[in-house]
Formats: C-alpha cells, structure tokens, sequence
C-alpha cells in the first residue's frame, strides 16, 4: 500500500466554502456526541452483566466494592455451576426446540398466504390481507386466556409443543403481513415473465419470489425468531415443571428463590439466552439490508 | 412460427370497455406494430394475445388454433417488457436458459441455444452477469435474448424501448429490425412512437379508443389515411388541419377555400373524388412538408400564397414556419437558407397533390 499525500485544501477567500465546512464539522461533532452518547447509554446493561457474570458470589455480595469493575480477579464459576448444576442446558434445549419449529410453521405458512394474498388476485384476497393484519392488533394479555382452554383441552398444558402452537398466533399474521408488502413491491412483469416462461405457481413462488424477496423474508424470519426467543407471558402461564420450561421463565424461576437472587448466574443465564440472536442478526442483517431486487426493472 | 388472428376481440373491465371487437390477421413472420395514444387498448390486446389478460368475448387463434383458454406457458409464445422483466437474482445465461429449463430440455441443448441467442445479440460476454451490473441497452438484449431462446411461435413485445435515452432507443430499433430479419419470427410489437412504428413495421396497426382505426404499411398510412385521427397521429410534425369549405361547379373546377383571401384549387385528378362534397364544410389536411418555399420545387401542383410568420424554429436540415390561417395555427418545412424571420411576410407553396379532405362530421378522409 502506498500512502498518498493530500494536499490541503486551499481555503475558499469568499467565506461560503468555509462556511459550509463550518456546518459540516459541527454536524459531524454533533453527531458524534450523540451517538457516542447513545452508545454508552445502550451498552451499559450489557456492560454491567459482563461483569456481574464474571463476578464471583462473594464478590457481587460484598457491598464495599465497585459495582462496574471486577476487583478481585475474573471467575467462570457462574457459567460452570449454571451450566452444570442447574436445569439451565434443559431450558435451552426446550427454546431451542420450541423457537425452530415456530419459525418453521411461520415462514410456511406466512410464505404461502402472503403470496396468495399478494399476488393471486382473488374473491375477497384484500380483505383477508387486512383480516390478518388486525388479529395481531388483538394484545396477548387478552388471548392468553381462551388460548390457556384450548391447549388444555387438546392436553398440552405443561408441554411446550403447547407454545409450538401458540407462537405462530402471534408470528404468522405479522410476518405474513410484512411479506404481503414485499411481495407486492416485486414488479408485476416478472410474474408475468415467468408465467410465459412456462412456470407455475409453485416455481414461480420458489424460483422467482422467494429469492428475489430473500430480504424480506428474512426480516420476517428474524421477527418470528425473536418473538418465539423472548416470549414471557404464555410460558410463563402454561408451563410449570422444570424439563418444560423455556430460557425466559426458567432462567428466572430457578435462579430467584424467594428473595435470594443468584445474581452472578441470573446474569450469566441471560448471556448466554441473548448470544444466539446477537450472532444470528450479525449475519443476517447484511442479507437484510442488500438490495436483491435491484436491476430487476429500470431502477 | 405460425400465423395470429384475431376474431371480435372484446376486452372490458367491469362496464369499461378496453378493446371494443377487433379483427386482426397477421401472417406468419409478418412484423405489426399497433401503435396509439396511452389508453387505446394495443397493450391491451398484445396481453389477450400473451393469455396475460382473459378475453371477454372472441376469438384468438395462433398457428391456426384456438388459444382463447389457454395460459401463456401453454400458447408458445415469448415477451418482452418495457421494464425487461429479468429475474434479478439470476445471471444473463440463467435468465435466458429459464425458460428452457422449466420445459426440461437436456443441459446441452440449452446452452446451444442459449449461445445461439447471445450471438445474434451481442451479449456473450455478459452471459455471466446479474441485471444489476447491466446498462438499459444491454438488459433488453438480455431481456430479448429470453424470448429468443425459446424459439416461439409468436415474438410480443410490449413498449421494448420506452426506457432507453433517444440515442439508445434508436440503437435498439434497428437492432430489433436486424434480429427479425434474422430469426423470422412473427411479432406483434406494441408502442406509442409512431416514429418506432413507421420504422419497424412491416405493417402498421393504428389504434385509438379500443378500436382499429387503420391497418396498412407503414407508406399507406402515411399517404393516405383512412381517418383523421391516422392523418394526425401518423408523421412528424402532426398534419396540418384547417376547417374550409369545398367550393366549386359551374366548370370553374373544385376550389378548397380556407379564408376569405386563401383558396387552394384541387388538382384534377382528385375532383372526381371530391366532386359530391361539393358545397360541404370540410377539414382541409395538409403536411408540414408539403408546405415549402417557392423556388426549386416546382413537381407537383403546386400553388404559392403568401403567410406572415409566427414563429420560426430552425432544425438544421430544415426550418419550421409556423403561421396562421384564420385563427388556425399551420406549420411548414422550408429550406434554412429560404426562411424568413418571424413577423415577415414569406411566399409559400402548398404542393397540393398530397391534400387530404376529411368530413368533419364522421373523421373520414374523403
């Protein structure tokens, strides 16, 4: 690499040109103060159970010693006894289970009804597209009820196949909603195109919708990964004994014992629950954000 | 290849009618262009032929069969957009070959004619590309290499070059005026440019409201259109329409007069034509380029009067004088070095051979 020398930029003697980079520099301060500010602000939980993690017990209780820094010396004794003598592998495992199905029935069943409903014009399609979108007006502290009858009475209370089923009540009228709309903003020749190409319905949904909406699809799986990820309050209500139970609920359950708080691992617990969605949005978000349909029409 | 007709094609929307019964016949490796204002029902009916649009009463029939229920895939035909319509996520070969692949044709034959197409197009070298790393000229080669590929009975395409720059745009005309020489293949081709139209067609199908106004080569249409809105759309500057009245008898021989002081006599050979108008209010058509300056342009039967210009718009090979004739703005096309400034007085001369009379009444050229 060779360094290349600029020649600094001659100053404007009419003032406009330095006026205009007098804007821009303090734009630039400006934004920078903000953001760093921001930064600091959002980083701070995250920062704060990093270090209550690596804390020891006696550490965290000890009140003498500052709360932000680790004083005597770095302990993986939470992750170990959290990951070894708690239920807390179980738990994972379960989210782990409960969250892959949930995102599977989401995508097929919203990948199919977005396409019909964007795409197929038919009796009554945009009222149902409508139709859908309100069911995920309805709060879950309203459905939570009627829905705690009919998992009982199909007996898988106390199951999470039990939020197998329910997550994609939620999951499945929204993400069909968000692909309705990218759907609809592939150009209407294409279809056409690939109808005169000799494609059917099914290979124009697989060959031609699917991947040039790629991006949208996958905001929606994102959306249904998350939802299903941190879910709380179903859970929470049908869920009781320990092998059934999920991160969010059990993670808080076993480790809060009354008014005894295992901080150290309640902490250690909720780094390792968030790590899977911290690294599936680091690779998906480059997928999320590139513009696949670019060059598809005059753009 | 094959033949495409049309019988009563009827299209509506509801209660709206899109395409009011149309005939049309187009022999096989025939080139027609329907060419018409926005609205006129040609994108329209190049879409009932596709099978893109469902025909509300009618009969289409390519290659001598009825394709009236059949889905496109079905009607062995191909199409190109106005906005290309590549699959974005594919390469340049991969959109080509598409098509052949859904009909399961074996890897090799596909890439020879995938080859084929790229060669006559000039695209070899972006066989490996995706539409995004294209320019406009070269995704609608691609976008026509596609519909070439599948070696179709019927080429569509459907405004192909409203998205080019003008240089471009006329580029890709005679590029695909080259590739139909080459493969032969009936088209149907459908654009607003009567310019495109002119230059394209083996014959011109012009359109207005849902109906066929006039079908005819491009030269028929130009010298002698059936309507006044064919006169109209038909050349570039439009025709010039003037209301006069046809005057005449008593021997004198048929007289057009526009105003008080301009009247044009008709030559002989069309009096006959227009002798029963005799008397009528008409609508008098004449071409800019037939309205020239005086020297140097004595073929025909002509006739000078003298204008005052309005405004004068100078074009390099020629000038365009605009005038007016009682009220009713009139163009010419005069020679550069012949024109005057506008606000002077300038002798013109109408080469009267190419007057058209039209009735005010039913639109017709009489």
């Amino acid at each position: 690499m060779s360094t290349v020398a600029i020649a600094a930029p001659i100053k404007s003697r009419l003032g406009i040109g330095a006026s205009l980079k007098r804007n821009r520099r303090w734009a630039l301060i400006s934004s920078y103060f903000f953001l760093i500010l921001f930064a600091i602000f959002f980083l701070m939980p995250p920062y704060y159970m990093i270090v209550t993690a690596l804390k020891s017990d006696a550490e965290v209780a000890h009140m003498a010693t500052n709360p932000w820094i680790i004083a005597n010396g770095i302990t993986f004794e939470q992750f170990y006894i959290l990951l070894f003598q708690t239920d807390f592998l179980v738990f994972f495992k379960n989210t782990v289970i409960v969250t892959l199905c949930v995102v599977a029935i989401t995508m097929v069943v919203s990948v199919l009804a977005a396409f019909s409903l964007g795409r197929m014009k038919f009796w009554g399609s945009s009222i149902l597209a409508t139709g859908i979108f309100l069911t995920y007006l309805i709060p879950d502290t309203l459905l939570f009820l009627p829905l705690f009858q009919i998992v009982k009475s199909i007996g898988l209370l106390n199951s999470y196949w039990g939020m197998v089923l329910i997550y994609p009540t939620l999951t499945v009228p929204f993400c069909t909603w968000i692909m309705i709309g990218y759907f609809q903003s592939i150009p209407k020749e294409l279809d056409e195109a690939a109808l005169i190409d000799g494609a059917g319905h099914m290979q124009m949904l697989f060959k031609i919708f699917i991947p040039v909406a790629l991006p949208g699809i996958i905001a929606a799986m994102i959306f249904a990964f998350t939802v299903s990820w941190a879910a709380f309050v179903y859970p929470m209500a049908f869920l009781y004994s320990a092998d059934q139970q999920v991160l969010t609920v059990g993670t808080v359950t076993s480790l809060i014992r009354a008014d005894v708080y295992k901080w150290g691992m309640l902490m250690a617990g909720a780094l390792l629950a968030a790590a899977p969605p911290l690294v599936i949005y680091a690779f998906l978000m480059d997928y999320y954000i590139a513009g696949l349909t670019a060059g598809a029409t005059k753009g | 290849m094959a033949d495409v007709t049309l019988r009563n094609v009827v299209k509506k929307y509801d209660d709206v009618l899109a395409v009011a019964s149309i005939n049309l016949d187009i022999p096989n490796h025939e080139f027609v262009v329907l060419v018409g204002p926005s609205g006129c029902g040609k994108s329209t009916t190049l879409r009932m032929i596709a099978g893109l649009e469902e025909i509300t009463d009618g009969e289409i029939s390519i290659g001598g069969a009825v394709v009236n229920d059949l889905p496109p895939k079905d009607r062995d035909i191909a199409m190109v957009f106005q906005n290309y319509a590549l699959y974005p996520h594919m390469t340049v070969a991969e959109n080509m070959s598409f098509g052949l692949k859904l009909r399961k044709f074996p890897k090799a034959e596909i890439k020879t004619h995938v080859d084929n197409a790229a060669r006559i197009l000039d695209i070899t070298e972006l066989l490996g590309r995706r539409p995004k790393q294209l320019s406009g000229g070269q995704r609608q080669r691609v976008a026509m290499g596609r519909a070439i590929v599948r070696n179709p009975k019927v080429f569509l395409f459907d405004e192909p070059l409203s998205n080019l720059d003008a240089k471009l745009r006329v580029q890709m005309r005679t590029e695909i005026k080259r590739v139909h020489q080459k493969v032969k293949t009936t088209t149907v081709y459908v654009t607003h440019d009567q310019v495109e139209a002119m230059t394209l067609a083996d014959r011109v199908v012009v359109m207005n409201a849902g109906k066929i106004e006039q079908i005819g080569t491009p030269n028929d249409l130009y010298h002698h259109p059936a309507t006044r809105f064919v006169a109209g759309f038909i050349g570039s500057p439009a025709m010039n329409f003037v209301p006069a009245r046809l005057e005449g008898g008593n021997g004198a021989g048929l007289r057009v007069r526009l105003s008080d002081k301009l009247v044009f006599n008709v030559p002989e050979s069309r009096a006959p034509r227009y002798s029963p108008h005799t008397g009528k209010e008409v609508i008098f058509g004449l071409r800019p380029e037939h309205i020239t300056e005086t020297r140097g342009r004595e073929n025909g039967v002509g006739q000078e009067f003298p204008v005052v210009l309005d405004v004068v718009e100078p074009m390099g090979m020629e000038t365009m004088v605009y005038f007016r004739v009682d009220g009713t703005e009139v163009c010419g096309r005069v020679e550069p070095t012949a024109a005057k400034n506008s606000g002077e007085a300038m002798q013109l001369r109408a080469n009267l051979d190419h007057m058209h009379l039209i009735d005010p009444v039913s639109n017709m050229v009489l």
